[in-house]
């Protein structure tokens, strides 16, 4: 039987153990604007002794203490871009595929084989495009007559190319599996064809859940460091060509972190994390905005 | 007129062909850098792959029988420590959102600022542990790692907590409360037990996902030739050693590395097919 006194401490209990998960919640509020402030603190150095230069700054050199992010910036925009623009075309073409075409007893194997891939880490990655993809694009550098670094830009981007593939094609494949089979129907028997009906009823249906998924991709290629690390070549300059060695935000971390002695280069390096920190987190909120649209639908 | 009918359905019998025929070409084509990847992985990695190789530790380049015994055990106590770490408060977290705070402001913060860490880039949560951690230590430490790993960890298991307790029926916690049980005890003998598969299932994927994990390493963990099992010094693990040692200037080295990389696949790909069977049970209940 339960006394009064044991009730009384059961509802203590209680209130205790909401006030545990509720600040448990608060906790991981904390942890993510903790995270934050903690960058702009550490960078803080950097940022009094550069301003808003640091953003368009072209020099990077630890020697002179002098530091600019742009060479970084551009390293990661042409490398995301570039890989993205590689790999959409053929994650989309996978995806109707996979979710349209290919009749289940083949589309289920593949399927699991791709999600597979993506948990492949990325390191390994690196290390397959070191060995095998570096010589590949050097001998076809030679044969062009561009310098045969074999790294560089364009192979960075090729690897990050391959690594998001998996990841873009399985979020649309998702959504396009989502469409309603009454919706595709009708428009078979309004006698579209099959691509019609994959043009003017699937896609457009899918449509936000598609952009979501290359814009969660962009998002990974950005703040992708080891493989691209492994094979960018590792310049701090400005780069003038697509076969150029160079750095991108997340590389030049990777390369420089340990390494630096001076406050200064240690303040300039967080702060390149710092803006990597923010450019994810708006792609991130972008894609969530497309999420929920498809959700709302 | 009448003619021209025919052939603008041949026409569009024909485009459709074409269409479908780039796009199956196109899906085909991503398949071979895949497979690629997983041939050469084998090919390479099985070759350097012997008893010694997982019992030694490892030896200066040149030298025979240089093995990962260090990385494979630093590997297992720096994601166990990160579990231990990140677990407790991704479960505590994801009961919050799923039977406190639900709709509330405060519940939408908390799962904004999850989605946040989720999408922050890896080598940022690196240089956020060396703050927290290898900063007031004055080194570097497995511990540190584990910190940076915990960070990566919680969204995941935080979300798919939810996601899980959302899924038990309601009926269930009104039995319990019937029965003159409390909340509190209701969340943790009757929801969670119910939900318990799926939450595994989403502690397996964070796990698999953190294994690789190489770029918080780096400037946390750092890496180390020999055996620790303490995880206040630096530690090897098996990403590190591939990085170090495919960056290497040593064949031999490379060699390793990739037998590295067979081993660190073999424990991402067991924790990801295990989660999948797992989440595949979960479904075939429902």
């Amino acid at each position: 039987m339960t006394t009064p006194k044991n009730l009384y401490r059961q509802i203590k209990y209680d209130i205790a153990f909401r006030k545990l998960a509720t600040g448990t919640g608060i906790f991981v509020i904390i942890l993510v604007v903790a995270a934050f402030l903690t960058l702009v603190y550490e960078s803080w150095p950097a940022i009094k002794a550069y301003g808003v230069k640091f953003l368009w700054n072209t020099t990077w050199d630890p020697v002179t203490l002098e530091f600019g992010a742009l060479p970084f910036l551009v390293g990661t925009l042409i490398t995301s871009f570039l890989a993205l623009a590689i790999s959409v075309p053929f994650a989309l073409a996978g995806a109707i595929f996979l979710g349209e075409l290919a009749p289940p007893q083949i589309a289920n194997p593949v399927s699991f084989v791709i999600e597979l891939l993506a948990g492949i880490p990325s390191v390994i990655y690196g290390l397959w495009a070191l060995f095998y993809l570096v010589p590949l694009v050097r001998a076809f550098q030679m044969k062009i007559g561009a310098p045969p670094y074999g790294l560089g830009l364009f192979t960075a981007s090729l690897v990050l190319a391959i690594m998001i593939l998996p990841y873009a094609l399985s979020v649309a494949r998702d959504v396009i599996s989502l469409v309603p089979q009454d919706l595709k129907e009708a428009a078979y028997g309004l006698g579209a064809t099959r691509w019609e009906t994959i043009r003017h009823v699937v896609l457009p249906y899918a449509r936000s859940g598609i952009l979501a998924g290359i814009v969660l991709a962009l998002g990974r290629a950005l703040g992708e460091t080891m493989a691209v690390t492994m094979v960018i070549g590792n310049r701090s300059a400005m780069p003038q060509s697509i076969w150029d060695l160079a750095n991108t935000m997340a590389s030049v971390i990777a390369n420089e972190f340990t390494e630096a002695t001076e406050d200064l280069h240690l303040a300039a390096l967080v702060e390149i994390g710092l803006l990597l920190f923010v450019i994810t987190v708006i792609v991130n909120l972008i894609a969530r905005i497309f999420i929920v649209k498809t959700k709302v639908r | 007129m009448n003619n021209s009918y025919p052939a603008r359905e041949n026409w569009r019998r024909l485009k459709n062909r074409l269409i479908l025929g780039t796009i199956t070409v196109l899906a085909l084509i991503p398949t071979v850098p895949l497979f690629l990847i997983l041939f050469q992985l084998l090919h390479k990695g099985l070759s350097s792959l012997s008893l010694d190789f997982f019992l030694n530790l490892p030896a200066p380049p040149g030298e025979p029988g240089g093995g990962i015994a260090n990385a494979i055990v630093g590997t297992i106590i720096i994601v166990g420590l990160a579990t231990l770490i990140g677990v407790p408060i991704s479960i505590m977290a994801g009961i919050y959102l799923s039977e406190y705070g639900k709709e509330s402001k405060l519940a939408h913060a908390v799962r904004i600022s999850a989605d946040v860490l989720q999408g922050v880039p890896s080598i940022v949560i690196g240089i956020v542990a060396y703050a927290w951690v290898v900063r007031p230590m004055g080194h570097f430490s497995a511990l540190s790692g584990s910190v940076a790993l915990a960070l990566m960890m919680i969204p995941v298991v935080v979300r798919t907590t939810e996601e899980v307790l959302r899924l038990v029926p309601d009926i269930l916690r009104e039995a319990s409360l019937a029965l003159g049980i409390p909340y509190w005890r209701t969340v943790l003998k009757v929801v969670l037990p119910t939900g318990m598969v799926g939450v595994t299932t989403g502690i397996l994927i964070a796990v698999a996902r953190i294994a690789g994990e190489t770029a918080p390493l780096l400037f946390t963990a750092f890496g180390n030739q020999f055996m620790t099992f303490n995880p206040l010094e630096p530690m090897n693990a098996l990403p590190l050693v591939i990085f170090n040692y495919a960056t290497s200037p040593y064949e031999d080295w490379w060699q390793q590395a990739w037998g590295a990389s067979i081993v660190l696949v073999f424990m991402v790909l067991a924790l990801n097919i295990v989660s999948r069977l797992l989440a595949r049970r979960i479904a075939g209940e429902k």
